[in-house]
């Protein structure tokens, strides 16, 4: 049926509908409160880099093995090596900090990190009130652990784990080997004293 | 006035009669000006959350429970802002537009009964003087326009002259329909002559077919001559930053959009005067307790109408300039003289319900014949897409 102003009256119809419906469907209301309510962000969503640890925060997996720093295309990673006091290398970064007024969120650092250990977060309320020093991360700001990484990332942490699971069995397991050929070795050739 | 005087005289009846005079003037002023304003703030919350609900929003919901101070905070906010007036503005002219727009929309209240006997004032010509001084916001408009020396505030002020005197004509012929019938011009009388009937309700104009067809003509010329959408081509935001009040800020901008907003309030209690019954309604009379829901019944009428003018506000998009002007003078006007006519029939047509199919009759066949003669500028359905 067409009649002058039908147009008009199935816009009003519209409108009275969205008017009403608001009240009575919540999913009608697409608006995100967003101090109190807030979305669960993507898994491929990403804001900055952090420190991935397993068990405690003083045994990251990171071996500050310097390959980011030297990848980060804007040089926002600066790494010192823990050292002994003889001067031998711990393996583990002393210093580690990422200024995130220069990261670019690239995410290179993460796909040259040989240790799975620096991953992007997706900690989105980074903003600060100082311009300079408050905005670089340093170590203790950068680490959190592996189960904050499966919260916010569950199947790439599942992947990672993996991987990480069958290099530590195939590891151990090189390692029983050897340790079985040492043993071998050791009963095939007879001590050295019963040689002579 | 008298009637308030009366109520006061016989209540009061041992203090001296001069008391009660000056008592009978201010009630009235101090009504005005506290419950309107009162309503205007909260039209401007109420119009903001049921835009936001139109769309699927909230609305303002952070200033208080449910967004309730909002008026408050947005009241403080404009009271800081700077008031910065052009270096070539005509300075007068541009201090007094935004004083004397608020002065009409206030002014109409004064013959917009509320409750039996409740008008600030009984004038003899009450209509007349609701729809004149109503119209005397284009001189507003235009000294802001005009003082501004801004091209977009002065296309602004065009605009809103070149409508509000175009649409004056047929909200007052859609008017004079109510004048014939019930044979005054005092507010009052009309909003009297509409009560009996089947509780209160039966006997309003807007259920006779030439007063459904008047209110339409009513609230549509009351939405052009306040300004609202569709008709707000004079502060046309997307063509014209915001028309007349595009050089204004601070707290003579809060009085263009409270003029406006009291305007528009004012022609909807004209409206609610003239068809739906003024304070009409099951239970209203007169006494205490009468004039309590007849007050009652008045402002939720005028309720209605806010709302149905922000419905509108939320659905229809803004018409072009010769859209609006063709709109007035080749539907609107010619519609509301067949109006007047179909009055006549209904007043000399003895038996009623001869008269209901005259007078439907005879709508219906002119409003067919306008749609027809008017058929080219209605547009056709068109899809807007490549090949």
């Amino acid at each position: 049926m067409n009649y002058p102003g039908k147009g008009l009256v199935e816009g009003l119809a519209v409108t009275a509908r969205n008017f009403v419906g608001s009240y009575f469907y919540k999913d009608r209301l697409t608006t995100v409160q967003y101090p109190e309510e807030r979305i669960q962000t993507p898994e491929n969503s990403r804001t900055f880099p952090f420190l991935v640890f397993d068990e405690s925060p003083d045994k990251p997996r990171c071996t500050a093995c310097k390959i980011c720093e030297v990848e980060c295309p804007p040089k926002c990673i600066y790494i010192v090596m823990d050292r002994d006091d003889k001067g031998k290398p711990l393996q583990r970064p002393k210093a580690f900090d990422i200024d995130i007024s220069v990261c670019m969120q690239c995410q290179i650092c993460v796909e040259v990190c040989p240790f799975e250990s620096i991953k992007m977060d997706n900690d989105y309320e980074k903003s600060k009130y100082g311009r300079f020093n408050d905005l670089v991360q340093r170590l203790p700001d950068l680490l959190k652990s592996n189960d904050y990484y499966r919260q916010i990332k569950p199947v790439k942490a599942a992947e990672v784990d993996a991987k990480l699971k069958a290099e530590a069995e195939a590891k151990a397991a090189k390692k029983a080997a050897a340790v079985a050929a040492a043993a071998a070795k050791a009963a095939a050739t007879p001590p050295a004293g019963s040689a002579t | 006035m008298e009637t308030i005087y009366q109520l006061l005289h016989v209540t009061f009846a041992n203090v001296p009669a001069w008391t009660v005079q000056v008592a009978a003037f201010l009630i009235p002023i101090a009504f005005i000006f506290g419950v309107y304003p009162a309503i205007f703030a909260l039209t401007t919350l109420v119009e903001r959350k049921a835009l936001g609900r139109i769309q699927n929003r909230y609305g303002p919901n952070r200033v208080g429970i449910f967004g309730v101070l909002q008026p408050l905070a947005d009241g403080l906010k404009i009271l800081l802002k700077e008031d910065i007036v052009p270096r070539v503005a005509d300075k007068f002219t541009h201090f007094l537009a935004p004083v004397l727009i608020v002065v009409p929309g206030l002014l109409v209240y004064l013959v917009v009964p509320v409750a039996p006997g409740m008008v600030a004032v009984d004038l003899k010509i009450g209509v007349l003087f609701a729809l004149a001084v109503g119209t005397m916001s284009a001189i507003a408009l235009f000294m802001a326009g005009w003082a501004s020396r801004n091209k977009f505030s002065l296309l602004g002020a065009v605009r809103a002259v070149a409508q509000v005197v175009s649409y004056e004509v047929p909200t007052v012929m859609a008017g004079v329909a109510v004048i014939m019938a019930a044979g005054t011009l005092s507010t009052l009388t009309i909003v009297q002559r509409q009560g009996g009937g089947i509780l209160n309700i039966s006997n309003w104009y807007v259920f006779r077919p030439w007063g459904l067809v008047g209110f339409v003509l009513f609230v549509i010329g009351g939405l052009a001559e306040s300004a609202r959408c569709p008709f707000d081509l004079p502060e046309a935001e997307s063509e014209l930053i915001g028309g007349y009040h595009t050089e204004y800020s601070g707290f003579k901008f809060a009085l263009f959009q409270m003029g406006e907003y009291l305007a528009g309030m004012a022609m909807a209690g004209v409206t609610v005067t003239l068809f739906l019954g003024g304070y009409m309604g099951p239970g209203s009379g007169p006494g205490l307790v009468g004039s309590l829901i007849a007050m009652l019944w008045f402002f939720s009428k005028l309720a209605g109408m806010i709302m149905l003018n922000i419905w509108i506000r939320g659905t229809w998009p803004r018409l072009r300039v010769d859209q609006l002007m063709g709109f007035a003078w080749k539907v609107l006007l010619p519609l509301a003289l067949v109006n007047i006519v179909a009055v006549g029939f209904w007043h000399f047509l003895t038996p009623r319900p001869l008269a209901w199919v005259v007078t439907t009759g005879w709508l219906v066949i002119w409003f067919l014949v306008l749609t027809k003669c008017n058929a080219s500028a209605i547009l056709e359905k068109r899809e807007y897409r490549y090949v």
